[in-house]
């Protein structure tokens, strides 16, 4: 998906130069047809008489080949749309090596009943229908959006928070914000088995604590009980998730020019007119771009989840990933599993909708008119 | 995950009998001379190559990769081992036989050779050579290994789950044995939780573990998945019994153990959070091995499964089969590397490398030192005979390893222990799947 929103931004940025070619196209086409003009205008003061004497004259030492015509070729030659094209080419080749390729043959298999290690037949829809009116299928989608939404809420919230925060001046402010990127740096199998530990129904720490402290009397069943082991799941992931949006929003921050809140100062603004009017509109593109990329990454989650719970207690918090490579690869179920994965296509797509339209204010945010 | 942990939870338990037993000369000279009498003679020039499952015991692998040795210096038979987490050499088996290339024999679960049994080498003769010089093979290794007639894999053990429990703590719950019966185990749970020393199951996604409580619990109670014509038969009151009895037992169990995989039992066990569960042998020769731990090590035993209304043993064990595939080049020395394998002088050193955590499928085994030396082993002799198949009274093909792989009996208990859904419900969101598995 992160290719395909980058192929999206070079399509943008090649349109963007393609429109710019032609203005200046138009301009030499300008200049040129007004100096054809004026020689002709030249031409008509000239008689038809000296044009004879001057063309015998010169037609022994004009024995040269007639004007080429410019040919198709020729005018590909210097074209930059064609050489644009070569040039655009090896990307193309990789996205649809490694991107359209598995993806179609992904919505391919959900149409068969291929097994592995099986070539499967055609089976239309069946997939999809078995899945349909699959309670299991159902409790995962629902899992995979409460886990998506709340996650990406208080990822955002927090982000937000702690890039505000560290874009004002603190002491040891380099090492602070180096610090912040800890979670996002330990590979994710670390931190969740990390967390598995944490969590565990025995020797949980935070229950051994809470007891000893005694506050509670039992171990607090973190991954045993529905609701808890979604919480804990969800609390892992923005755990591990906050540096990312913290990061990238700061970055966004810091192009904010101080002068605009100097003059929101000099105003007289409060510091919540200037969260409202400045930083937060000129944030707005980074936003979605972050956000995007933040819904994607938890939809798609897979590690986190299989480390802690391989989808348990009682499917509560497996996800459409874990759900697929259950069927398809311990299952064996490829058809099945891979329609799982392409139901995931819809709620991938209006994500990607989501920053394609926070990506058109910047036109806005430039000074164009909002369109 | 579970292999990791497994495996570091036995590593120390080295070098026990393993080393010493191939190296003399004279073990040579009877490897040599088995390799001029046996019937299969190796192809000219003839190289193997096998994909095992990676190992849990490490003294186990060291023997294994001794008799690998052997068997190349005996015959000149260059063999290359692989090994893949248990789980994953199905899928890379599958492809093999697939696409027709890849390694020459495979060593993985249960009904693998079951997937594609036309692209198995027939071993029937190795089968025949081995069970009339062993006092036979078990009735489940004949199941696992048979299919249309003919052998297509040679089930080299069984690897058993059976009951671990404290002795001190079933002596203050007034037992002097372990319960024999599914009534007796109920209330044995209950006192252990009154005691204060609770046990448990893995009712989490736990492939192992998991799987084999919940497929004693549903057969000791009468109830299947499917009958011998792999027909749904799930929707029963005898399942209806066995969900109520599992209820009984979960309530009475530690609290935690639906988030429980296969690592967390032994983890729970070795600490002296939990007084019994089911597992392999690994928790025994963790503790044995770790001096910390001598105290758990000496006061817990090993117990068959309880025997319930079914009136007879209803245990599920993993079977390791071995196959060869037909595009081998070298089918004679598939075979021959098979038979050596399960030699005597090869089989009976392996067998104590891997502390019982294999079991034999050949009775003449029985014998092995290793079930006797130490009483608290000796239940793991047996698992291979009271083992019933994947699939229970069905066929041990695919659909009964999508099934487990799938989680789906075990999802049906858990579904009902933690209170998601009813009986019916439970077992009505199973049978639909069940059917989709074996139409």
């Amino acid at each position: 998906m992160a290719a395909l929103v980058a192929a999206i931004h070079v399509f943008v940025a090649a349109r963007q130069g393609v429109d710019g070619r032609h203005k200046a196209g138009h301009d030499d086409q300008w200049w040129w047809s007004d100096s054809r003009a004026q020689l002709a205008s030249l031409n008509l003061t000239t008689n038809s008489k000296e044009t004879k004497m001057v063309d015998v004259a010169l037609k022994p030492t004009m024995a040269r080949a007639p004007a080429r015509t410019v040919t198709a070729w020729d005018r590909l030659k210097v074209n930059r749309h064609w050489l644009g094209l070569w040039f655009m080419l090896p990307a193309a080749a990789f996205l649809l090596l490694f991107l359209v390729y598995p993806l179609g043959y992904g919505v391919w298999l959900s149409f068969t009943d291929t097994r592995i290690g099986r070539t499967g037949v055609y089976v239309g829809t069946e997939n999809y229908e078995w899945l349909w009116g699959d309670a299991t299928f159902w409790l995962v989608v629902f899992n995979t959006l409460l886990y998506t939404g709340v996650a990406s809420v208080f990822k955002f919230a927090i982000g937000l928070y702690l890039a505000i925060l560290l874009n004002q001046s603190l002491p040891f402010k380099a090492l602070i914000r180096a610090l912040v990127l800890i979670p996002f740096i330990v590979p994710t199998v670390l931190s969740a088995i990390a967390f598995w530990w944490l969590y565990d129904a025995q020797f949980s720490i935070i229950s051994w604590s809470l007891r000893h402290l005694g506050l509670i009397d039992h171990n607090i069943n973190f991954l045993g009980d529905v609701w808890n082991a979604r919480w804990s799941a969800i609390f892992a992931n923005i755990w591990r998730g906050v540096p990312f949006v913290a990061i990238t929003l700061l970055a966004g921050l810091q192009t904010v020019s101080p002068s605009l809140y100097e003059a929101a100062t000099i105003d007289g603004a409060t510091p919540w007119q200037m969260f409202r009017h400045i930083t937060y509109p000129l944030l707005t593109p980074i936003i979605a771009v972050v956000m995007t990329f933040s819904v994607l990454f938890t939809f798609t989650d897979f590690q986190l989840i299989w480390v802690l719970t391989r989808g348990g207690p009682v499917n509560a918090t497996h996800l459409m990933a874990t759900l697929s490579y259950q069927r398809a690869i311990i299952g064996g179920s490829l058809g099945e599993g891979a329609a799982i994965s392409t139901a995931m296509i819809p709620f991938l797509l209006v994500a990607i909708l989501m920053s394609w339209f926070g990506l058109q204010r910047r036109k806005w945010q430039q000074g164009e008119s909002n369109d | 995950m579970t292999t990791f942990t497994r495996r570091a939870l036995v590593q120390g338990s080295t070098a026990l009998a393993t080393s010493a037993a191939w190296t003399g000369p004279a073990f040579l000279n009877w490897a040599k001379a088995w390799a001029q009498t046996a019937p299969w003679k190796p192809e000219q020039g003839a190289e193997l190559s096998m994909l095992r499952w990676k190992y849990f015991v490490q003294s186990e692998d060291d023997a294994f990769v001794a008799l690998i040795d052997a068997y190349t210096k005996a015959t000149g038979v260059k063999v290359t081992v692989a090994r893949e987490s248990y789980e994953d050499v199905q899928p890379k088996a599958s492809v093999a036989a697939n696409t027709g290339a890849g390694p020459d024999l495979f060593w993985g679960l249960y009904s693998l050779p079951h997937l594609f049994p036309q692209k198995c080498v027939d071993v029937s003769d190795v089968a025949d050579y081995l069970g009339k010089k062993y006092g036979g093979w078990v009735p489940g290794a004949v199941k696992y290994g048979e299919s249309g007639g003919k052998w297509i894999a040679i089930p080299i053990c069984f690897n058993g789950n059976l009951l671990n429990y404290r002795i001190s703590s079933l002596k203050k719950a007034g037992m002097s044995k372990f319960p024999a019966t599914t009534d007796e185990f109920l209330e044995y749970v209950k006192a252990t939780k009154a005691n204060n020393t609770p046990g448990g199951f893995a009712l989490g996604h736990a492939s192992g573990d998991g799987n084999a409580w919940v497929h004693w619990c549903l057969w000791a109670h009468g109830g299947n998945l499917v009958d011998k014509d792999d027909k749904v038969i799930l929707n029963s009151p005898e399942t209806a019994k066995a969900l109520e009895y599992a209820k009984l037992l979960f309530d009475n169990m530690i609290p935690g153990t639906a988030s429980w995989n296969d690592a967390s039992n032994n983890k729970a066990f070795l600490a002296g959070e939990i007084h019994w569960t089911d597992n392999g042998i690994s928790i025994y020769a963790a503790a044995q091995r770790d001096p910390a731990k001598k105290d758990i090590a000496d006061d817990m035993d090993h117990s068959y499964w309880p025997i319930g209304p079914a009136g007879k043993p209803t245990e599920l064990h993993l079977m390791y089969p071995l196959l060869a595939m037909t595009y081998t080049k070298y089918p004679q020395a598939c075979k021959s590397l098979m038979a050596f394998m399960l030699e005597a002088e090869n089989f009976n050193p392996w067998l104590v490398g891997s502390v019982g955590y294999l079991t034999h499928c050949l009775n003449a085994y029985d014998a092995n030192p290793i079930w006797t030396s130490d009483p608290k082993r000796t239940p793991f002799r047996d698992v291979a005979k009271r083992s019933l198949t994947a699939g229970g009274l069905g066929s041990v093909g695919e659909k009964a390893a999508t099934a487990i792989a799938d989680f789906l009996v075990l999802d049906m208990f858990a579904n009902y222990c933690t209170g998601r859904e009813d009986v019916k419900g439970a077992i009505a969101i199973a049978e639909r799947q069940a059917k989709r598995i074996y139409r």
